[in-house]
């Protein structure tokens, strides 16, 4: 499998890195702290290759924190809110559509 | 039920101790992700949209009431209080965490259950017929070849690093439950012309990106031959088969490409070097594998009981009885099946709670055992037939009596992208929507028998291409789209469905398959015509013009 940091990276606008906590799995986000937040407004924005890079491999050196860095696109809006960029990450952040059996 | 002898369960006790041993030290980051996760998938522990998911194995869908038990622990204990129940007779947890994998490995350890077989490039979880062993003209029960080969496959080396995944299915009915058309091997059990015991070997079926119907390779394998034949099938696949391109890897692919003669001599000249080797089977073997297979004593009772005379005149149970209720090899019994498809709900989802009650009724109404079938329902495989009022009241209570078995709202779906990181569309949305149009059950019975098939991504956990009526969720230009295929079938005269045209939005599903079912409707020759008895007599044609004529 290709790593994260040799796969190309085509940055179309705002993103954030994403990924899963390791011991439970959990949805984060990397944070301009070097650290990971599960609230996506916490994220750093990067808005070209070289930053979104940088910080992936931020990421990835951190596999105790967490697994499966990726670039994720994100939408700010005019009040600096960071928004999911697509369904795939809206289903990430806000969790599935349907109600739970429980 | 299969009893477990001390070699079982001292492997799977192992097993657990290993796998701690493995997620402490990558809790600790002694092990990278990349070392940890090979060990993980060989746990059935797979990384999802929002969690772990942890998938466990039931092997040849069979269970018991205590193991059941255990489900809901887990899912209570360690999820979030449901389970889902999969197309290959496992179940999976959505939202388990790492750290605390090894206790829920070690609590199923205590009944007997693992998640070994569940993932990874090796021999996957062997699935049967959910009605092995009670279903009427039924050849043998399947089960105890089924087991015989997952003894022989569990941690065995040699397929344990095989160029992708492989699944086995096996059925003994003339009706195949078991989808074995659709499987790396399908297994036919068959009798020889001296009443021996052998199988029809299908090879190369599967769904995914390139979808097949298996074929016959062998008309007729010996049972005594049947691990050395398996064997060099799949000494040739981990030859030939591709290790380059996980999209060609699976052995449909090298079937395919070299053709099912030249597949089949290059598995005959292999058989030949060790067909008569400690692979062959002696009686003793199979007859030791059938004598830990604990069947019922049943009693002697009446085809028609009172009890079931009396009910008969509710009308609501006669709905139920006539849809969920199959004769069974012991005319005073009966095999219920439990639909995990309420309208509105994720089809094969079942909460701790009703997993519990259930397990309770199989005590109290089926000799402790549920099967797992893989149209994502239960069953209760030996109930007698007077006690079938008092169970009906009884699921109803739980919300698992409705009357939809095999109907359009009985759907298969996968969990689509509400879960999975391999989604590019939603399944369940659309299955409850497809079953809130189609709830009136006289509606759903004018149907008649009709299967719907949902997968959220082209790897086809949802196997929509063998539904009658297949939903295949793509992602196009950011926006989910939906391609509808008609004519899948997934059983004995499988058949892969045919596009009826572009792909529809999220919002357009369900009217598109109102149009589908309204069409077939009108041009069904007689009401016992099926949908997809329909579509095979007049093509897709008709059904497409009524689709896009508005469109």
């Amino acid at each position: 499998m290709t790593s994260p940091l040799q796969q190309k990276l085509k940055i179309n606008g705002s993103s954030v890195v994403t990924a899963n906590r390791t011991w439970d799995g959990v949805v984060v986000y990397r944070t301009a702290a070097k650290g990971w937040s599960v609230e996506l407004t916490d994220a750093a924005i990067v808005r070209n290759s070289d930053e979104a890079k940088a910080l992936l491999a931020e990421a990835v050196a951190d596999d105790v924190g967490a697994i499966g860095p990726y670039i994720a696109p994100v939408q700010v809006d005019e009040a600096g809110k960071i928004l999911p960029g697509n369904l795939r990450e809206q289903i990430r952040r806000d969790g599935v559509t349907i109600d739970l059996p429980v | 039920m299969y009893a477990y002898d001390e070699i079982d369960r001292t492997l799977v006790n192992e097993r657990v101790s290993e796998f701690r041993d493995q997620v402490q030290r990558r809790l600790s980051g002694e092990l990278t992700e990349d070392e940890f996760k090979m060990l993980r998938l060989q746990n059935g522990v797979y990384l999802q949209l929002h969690a772990y998911m942890f998938r466990v194995a039931i092997p040849y869908g069979t269970l018991a009431s205590n193991q059941l038990r255990q489900l809901a622990h887990v899912a209570r204990k360690y999820d979030r209080g449901y389970g889902h129940f999969t197309t290959r007779q496992n179940i999976q947890f959505n939202w388990i965490k790492l750290s605390d994998l090894p206790d829920a490995l070690a609590d199923l350890a205590e009944v007997g259950i693992h998640a070994m077989q569940t993932s990874g490039n090796n021999m996957r979880n062997v699935t049967s017929d959910q009605w092995a062993g009670v279903a009427p003209g039924e050849i043998e029960d399947p089960r105890i070849w089924s087991e015989l080969i997952r003894q022989h496959t569990t941690l065995h080396p040699e397929f344990s690093f095989l160029p992708r995944k492989f699944k086995i299915a096996i059925t003994a009915s003339d009706h195949d439950r078991a989808a074995i058309k659709v499987h790396d091997i399908g297994l036919r059990l068959i009798k020889n012309e001296k009443g021996e015991t052998g199988f029809e070997v299908l090879v190369g079926g599967g769904l995914g990106r390139t979808p097949f119907i298996g074929k016959t390779i062998k008309h007729f394998v010996h049972g005594r031959d049947l691990l050395s034949y398996i064997e060099a099938i799949l000494r040739v696949y981990n030859q030939y088969g591709r290790r380059d391109n996980i999209y060609k890897a699976r052995i449909k692919i090298l079937v395919h490409e070299l053709g099912i003669e030249k597949f089949s001599r290059e598995v005959e000249e292999e058989w030949q070097h060790i067909r008569y080797s400690s692979l062959q089977i002696d009686n003793e073997v199979i007859e030791d594998i059938r004598s830990r297979f604990i069947y019922p004593a049943y009693e002697k009772l009446p085809h028609m009981p009172d009890e079931l005379r009396q009910a008969a005149a509710d009308p609501d149970f006669e709905a139920w009885r006539k849809n969920s209720v199959a004769a069974h090899k012991n005319p005073g019994y009966s095999i219920v099946t439990i639909s995990l498809k309420p309208i509105g709900a994720p089809p094969g989802d079942a909460t701790a709670e009703q997993m519990d009650a259930l397990a309770d009724l199989a005590d109290k109404y089926s000799f402790g055992e549920i099967r797992v079938g893989h149209e994502q329902n239960l069953a209760l495989p030996h109930v007698a037939k007077r006690d079938l009022p008092a169970l009906w009241k009884a699921l109803d209570k739980l919300g698992l009596a409705t009357p939809n078995v095999n109907l359009i709202t009985d759907i298969i779906a996968c969990p689509g992208l509400d879960y999975c990181s391999l989604a590019n569309a939603r399944s369940i949305p659309i299955a409850q929507e497809l079953t809130r149009r189609f709830a009136n059950h006289e509606l759903a019975n004018l149907i008649g028998r009709l299967h719907i098939n949902i997968s959220g991504c082209i790897n086809a956990c949802g196997h929509h291409h063998v539904g009658h009526i297949g939903i295949l969720g793509v992602e196009k230009n950011g926006e989910e789209v939906y391609q509808i295929t008609i004519g899948g079938r997934a059983d004995e005269s499988a058949a892969l469905g045919n596009l009826i045209g572009p792909g529809v939005k999220f919002d357009e599903v369900a009217d598109v398959v109102e149009d589908i079912v309204e069409a077939y409707l009108a041009l069904r020759e007689r009401p016992e015509e099926l949908f997809v008895d329909t579509v095979k007599r007049l093509g897709v044609e008709p059904f497409k013009e009524r689709v896009y004529a508005t469109r």
